[in-house]
């Protein structure tokens, strides 16, 4: 029987022991005596939330497939348990064997959003493994960092020794196969990180000099050793349908997040939002073949036994096949009590038919996400859906009987006046009224819109780069203008409007968009205490201000501050394919409030051609 | 129709509550095919009712939970697809046809339960052995049952049904169900009080082992496998 790491004292005297004892149907075991390489994979937050990320369970998947590699997860303990590890002097260890993440070969962490850093801290932390990649030893695993916040890994950049840029299915495997051969020639660290810097799409920090010009901002970003390339190219699969897919993900005992099968259906979006790092830096889209879809889910619900199915991708309305695939799911599995759930589809009747079918019309609600309230805004943003679209598509909704409908919308966009915000409380008014025009004898009693806004956070790589943030004060300015609108309503009884927090919004635009003086800011605040940010109950912003305060680190010159149209971003030296000239034609683009049409429409010359596949070649065969 | 499960749970499944040990065996219903019926309505749930909670941290020699089956299915072979779609810390032992009546659910009919705790990992005075004889030779066990309303003092001695002190520890037989039903951890909370053993110092591990129901002459206790007969295949 395998032998816990935390004794039965410690698991019934904290929450949900559950995440920390392995063990579930489909946890890969195997002999740690029999592999050459140990992976502990990681998710830096609690176990629900990274069991539910479909990014590490294709490389669990992948990396398990080799005889030589065992992969075992390892997440970020609750703050209750890393009270008592801390207390007990318990190292962090791996679900699966439950043996310390030192002992390990690597450590990879997957990046995912921004407010996650000081439980990357935390990781390394209670693993023993020390947090400036200079000061590892040779017993120390190798730290490499993934996912969408690798993008600019600056902030980071002091904490790995190596960050992988874009998707995981093509240079691991040549990765490992170096770190074997390295090992057993009894290479040392040094040398292991400089043939992984020859691994394109593969960025080792360390190999790397920053210098920056009076006004802080970046002057030159050059390499200081001769195996590390000048641009570190993203990585991308152009044949999705053949890259590897988990046929038996792990099935966890406790509900996770994510409690059900995903069936990934497509990469990339062809939209071009302006706002949506997403949407740019996973060009090209590339769709998987339907016919393999329905195998994966048969396959998928046979082995998990869950008794629910998804799909996922960045716009699934898109998905050239999704009429045959969603029509498949309802016929092949909806007998056998499996729930389908459908991702955010654009509204029409294709969609609320099958929509009519896979849920409870009275009990569900509809979602919208137009971003902004002003066609103007939405021209600047270049989100394609118009006034006519949600009126049209909340109206057949409420006739099918749906009398619940939600709007997602951003605030402190580029650009952005009063009369913008307002109307975002005047749009979820008018798709009120349409509900009221419906005779009282043929509707449902009241209808319920509920609109939520986010501050919007620039991101790199996106045409909006250049744009500048506000305070916080201003943004709950802008959410109090928002409010007072609604309370104008002719209809705000059945109007509900939330808007999140703007503290958190601040400190995520600064790691964004971020340089290496930002990962002291990191480090500071974590040692005051700071886990758990993304979650309201542990969030300290008064230890974050205190962290800046403490560093000397201006959150203006990274929020506030204006871009230059030339300026040298601390991520311009990773190549994604799409030009920086693309991004800023887009930027002028956004501020004449010009929209420009989706790839499928037209194609804009991002650059994305250049991987050679995928939407860019649509049709040419 | 309608089948019994018994299964077992130990090791590091003992921290899997009782709740995701439902969602567990509706996914392994789904994985072992096996041939559960579901309600009615738009969103359909498997019919299945647990005999009675495990706390978290205790072992189960006996669990027990009802399922309403489409079809029979031979026992062995249901048996042997729920093991392959179990992991360690989970076992099947039986499954059973039932009988069809509404109150025949191990629910409903449960009486009794075994459990077996295991001292050797508190610091037990010496002689412990001959007071837990006293205190089990009590005419009555007063105790402060909390309720959510109120709080009020009840005897829980013609409770413990039986009891024995064994090699591996002590033996209780103890009333459960819902008309009344005692846990094993206040018996060895009083006795530890009556012993002057802090709580804190006291590390007992519980194992259930066995849950009862009362037979036909309404007296003697029966488990709640004996209730049930194996099924052969239907020929499918």
């Amino acid at each position: 029987m395998r032998k816990l790491a935390l004794n039965d004292e410690i698991l019934l005297s904290i929450e949900k022991p559950a995440r920390y004892i392995g063990g579930e149907v489909n946890s890969v075991m195997k002999d740690k005596d029999q592999v050459d390489i140990r992976f502990a994979m990681c998710f830096p937050d609690v176990y629900e939330i990274g069991e539910s990320h479909l990014g590490i369970k294709i490389l669990y998947d992948m990396f398990n497939r080799r005889e030589d590699v065992w992969c075992e997860r390892v997440y970020s303990p609750w703050t209750d348990l890393d009270r008592v590890m801390r207390e007990k002097d318990i190292p962090l260890f791996a679900l699966e064997s439950q043996a310390p993440v030192r002992e390990f070969d690597f450590l990879g962490i997957t990046i995912q959003f921004e407010m996650c850093y000081t439980n990357i801290l935390q990781v390394l932390d209670l693993s023993r493994i020390p947090l400036h990649a200079c000061d590892r030893s040779e017993e120390d695993p190798i730290v490499i960092g993934g996912g969408p916040c690798a993008y600019n890994p600056e902030p980071l950049a002091d904490f790995f020794d190596i960050f992988y840029i874009g998707e995981g299915e093509t240079a691991y495997d040549e990765l490992l196969d170096v770190y074997k051969e390295y090992k057993s020639a009894g290479r040392s660290r040094k040398e292991f990180l400089e043939a992984a810097a020859q691994i394109e799409g593969l960025y080792v920090p360390q190999f790397y000099d920053a210098e920056y010009h009076e006004d802080g901002t970046l002057r030159s970003f050059t390499p200081n050793n001769p195996s590390a390339p000048e641009r570190v190219r993203k990585q991308v699969v152009m044949e999705v349908t053949d890259a590897p897919y988990p046929m038996k993900p792990v099935v966890p005992f406790i509900k996770a997040t994510q409690d059900r099968v995903v069936l990934e259906i497509q990469r990339g979006c062809i939209r071009g939002c302006r706002f949506c790092q997403a949407g740019m830096i996973y060009r090209p889209t590339r769709e998987r073949d339907v016919e393999r879809l329905k195998e994966y889910a048969r396959a998928m619900l046979k082995n998990t036994g869950h008794e629910e199915i998804s799909l996922s991708s960045l716009s699934s309305s898109d998905y050239s096949e999704l009429k045959e695939l969603v029509l498949f799911l309802i016929d092949e599995f909806k007998e056998q009590g499996i729930n389908i759930s459908l991702p955010s589809l654009r509204i029409d009747a294709f969609s609320l038919d099958v929509m009519s079918k896979v849920q409870d019309v009275r009990k569900s609600s509809l979602t919208f996400a137009p971003e902004a309230g002003s066609q103007r805004m939405r021209d600047v943003i270049n989100k394609g859906l118009t006034e006519e679209d949600i009126l049209e598509g909340a109206g057949q909704a409420f006739e099918g009987g749906w009398t619940k409908v939600k709007l997602y919308f951003m605030l402190g966009l580029p650009t952005e006046t009063e009369e913008d915000m307002k109307e975002i409380a005047r749009l979820s008014d008018k798709v009120a009224r349409r509900y009221y025009e419906i005779p009282k004898d043929q509707r449902q009693g009241k209808c319920q819109i509920t609109a939520s806004s986010s501050f919007f956070v620039p991101k790199p790589f996106t045409p909006f780069q250049w744009a500048s943030m506000c305070t916080s004060e201003e943004y709950m300015r802008r959410a109090s203008v928002v409010k007072q609108e609604f309370q104008e309503q002719l209809n705000r009884k059945s109007l509900r409007y939330n808007w999140h927090d703007a503290q958190v919004t601040v400190l995520e635009g600064v790691m964004a968009r971020g340089d290496r003086n930002v990962a002291k800011v990191i480090e500071r605040a974590y040692r005051l205490g700071c886990l758990f940010d993304s979650w309201t109950e542990s969030f300290r912003n008064d230890l974050w201000m205190q962290a800046f305060e403490e560093t000397g680190v201006d959150i203006g010159f990274y929020n506030l501050r204006e871009r230059r149209p030339d300026e040298l971003f601390p991520w311009d030296f990773i190549d994604t394919g799409v030009k920086k000239t693309f991004l800023y034609k887009e930027w002028e683009r956004a501020m004449q409030g010009v929209v420009t049409p989706n790839c499928r429409m037209q194609c804009s010359g991002c650059g994305a051609a250049g991987f050679g596949g995928g939407v860019c070649y649509e049709g040419e065969n | 129709m309608k089948a019994r499960i018994k299964f077992k749970k130990y090791g590091a499944l003992r921290f899997i509550g009782h709740l995701d040990v439902m969602r567990f065996f509706q996914k392994v219903m789904r994985r072992a095919e096996i041939p559960i019926a579901f309600t009615g309505g738009f969103s359909p749930h498997m019919i299945m009712s647990f005999a009675s909670p495990l706390g978290i941290g205790l072992s189960s020699e006996g669990e027990y939970f009802d399922i309403e089956l489409t079809r029979q299915i031979d026992s062995a072979e249901a048996v042997r697809r729920m093991n392959e779609a179990c992991v360690e810390g989970i076992e099947v032992i039986s499954f059973r046809q039932i009988r069809e009546e509404k109150k025949m659910t191990g629910m409903t009919i449960l009486a009794g339960a075994d459990y077996l705790v295991d001292v050797s990992g508190s610091p037990m005075p010496e002689g412990w052995e001959e007071k837990f004889r006293e205190f089990m030779a009590q005419p009555e066990i007063k105790v402060i049952k909390q309720t959510k309303r109120s709080e009020r003092e009840v005897d829980i001695r013609p409770q413990i049904f039986r009891w024995e002190l064994r090699e591996e520890g002590i033996y209780l037989q103890l009333a459960a169900g819902s008309s009344q039903n005692l846990k094993p951890d206040l018996v060895m909370d009083t006795f530890c009080r009556s012993l002057g053993l802090a709580e804190e110092d006291a590390k007992f591990a519980y194992c259930r082992l066995e849950m009862y129901a009362y037979g036909e002459d309404g007296k003697e206790l029966v488990t709640l496998e004996s209730l049930g007969w194996d099924m052969e295949g239907d020929g499918e």
